[in-house]
């Protein structure tokens, strides 16, 4: 009797293991089968993404190439296999004249961290573009820092410039009150999004103030070079 | 009365399929305006039409291939470990849908956001499965998944379409109002999601109460 029992218990555990690693193992090979069937377009449809926001934070461009800064602070292509801190994206024209540099950077929000780009001119020493890349702002409220075409006009032309040692901004990119806007370095916040626009202007503030310096010594020649399309 | 419920149900067996199963979940049993399940993405996606019709197909697709596997597997997952084994299959259908749309558009995954991770938990999915698809065959757990599917994704859009109508002034990003037209901010902010899915109850209960009178 009792060990009609026992047999009879082991083989319910039989099928109910049987059950769950079949189960486990199926759901596992469908899960690499997706993965490896969308992987290609998804990098793809992440590097058109970033490739179109390139575009809207550097006016007239239309060819990017992708620099990486090295171990000795010195601008050199990107190369998928060397690791970096800081990687900017150079904007041409059709002529390949160097139009601007797209810098990605990063800071806490109302909600999580915003991702933003911004477009950067050396030459003016201008932020010349912005783009909210990814964000959790208050739908409605927050997320105008995307859509408030009156708070994106403060980045057409926003006054970066170093002082004479390079070393830091000769002023410093503040947020003031919407309206209130004097100056080419101050960004007119939005009323109703006041803490989303403030960490717009530090997050700026903040990588501007420690990338510039490093642009402005370097004086590096960037050059557009032709990276050969990959195939899938 | 009980005959006649039994002499159908017969009937059905016989058939295998019934347009029954998918009337039910469309509109006499919707899981939104009657069972009221799932009220998590139906309040928190349904900011816009386009983002309550893309969570409403993704939670369909899942709802549909959760619902045929378990149905195959119905003799073969011991009760013991049935809720462990859904929830393996549900949410394996979640991560492909997952990255299906990332591969279709990422600002539509960008835009559903952690929303598409949690129709794992969505009770409508499991309720589904323990209620139906464990005891049914799979020609009728689909006609049951694609009646509740369809019913789901039916009342987000009437949720997202008022939203953003009201909140926007737009429906699929076209603008329907002049300029001069002030949006209703708080319909696309959660607040707006529990006042207009308490009009559109409001509207289906009302329309049921009057039926039934008559």
């Amino acid at each position: 009797m009792q060990q009609t029992i026992q047999a009879g218990a082991s083989q319910d555990s039989f099928k109910m293991l049987r059950a769950m690693v079949g189960i486990g193992a199926f759901c596992g090979l469908l899960i690499v089968l997706t993965f490896e069937g969308t992987r290609s377009r998804i990098e793809k449809n992440a590097a058109e993404a970033l490739e179109r926001a390139i575009f809207k934070v550097i006016s007239n461009t239309t060819k990017t190439t992708t620099y990486q800064l090295d171990a000795n602070n010195k601008f050199i292509p990107f190369q998928k296999d060397v690791q970096s801190d800081f990687v900017v994206y150079a904007g041409f024209n059709e002529e390949e004249e160097l139009q601007g540099l797209a810098i990605e950077a990063s800071g806490q929000g109302y909600a999580d961290i915003i991702k933003i780009l911004y477009g950067y001119d050396p030459i003016k020493q201008e932020v010349i573009g912005f783009y909210v890349l990814e964000s959790k702002e208050t739908p409605g409220l927050g997320d105008k820092i995307e859509k408030d075409l009156t708070f994106i006009v403060n980045f057409a032309a926003l006054d970066v410039k170093l002082k004479d040692d390079q070393s830091a901004l000769v002023n410093d990119v503040v947020y003031v009150k919407n309206g209130t806007k004097k100056n080419r370095w101050e960004v007119d916040g939005i009323t109703g999004a006041t803490i989303s626009s403030k960490a717009i202007a530090e997050i700026i503030n903040q990588s501007a103030g420690q990338w510039m310096p490093v642009i402005q010594k370097n004086k590096a020649p960037f050059e557009y070079i032709e990276v050969e399309q990959n195939q899938e | 009365m009980e005959d006649n419920v039994a002499n159908n149900t017969s009937e059905q067996n016989k058939t295998g399929l019934s347009t029954d199963e998918f009337i039910k979940g469309l509109w006499r049993d919707n899981p939104v305006f009657v069972q009221v399940l799932g009220m998590c993405p139906v309040l928190a996606v349904s900011n816009t039409a386009l983002n309550a019709l893309a969570m409403g197909l993704a939670t369909a697709f899942v709802l549909l291939m959760s619902n045929i596997l378990v149905s195959a597997l119905r003799n073969f997952i011991p009760k013991e470990v049935r809720i462990a084994s859904y929830i393996l299959i549900i949410a394996t259908f979640v991560t492909v849908t997952d990255y299906a749309i990332q591969a279709i558009s990422l600002d539509l995954h960008k835009a559903l956001g952690a929303f598409i991770s949690l129709i794992v938990v969505n009770c409508l999915i499991l309720s589904r499965a323990e209620a139906f698809a464990s005891k049914n065959t799979i020609g009728k757990s689909i006609m049951d998944a694609l009646g509740m599917g369809v019913g789901f994704t039916f009342a987000l859009f009437c949720l997202g379409a008022v939203r953003e109508i009201l909140g926007n002034g737009s429906i699929f990003d076209i603008a329907l109002f002049p300029h001069n037209f002030q949006e209703w901010v708080v319909m696309i902010l959660p607040a707006g999601g529990f006042f207009t899915l308490a009009i559109w109850l409001l509207i289906f209960n009302g329309f049921k109460t009057k039926k039934a009178a008559v």
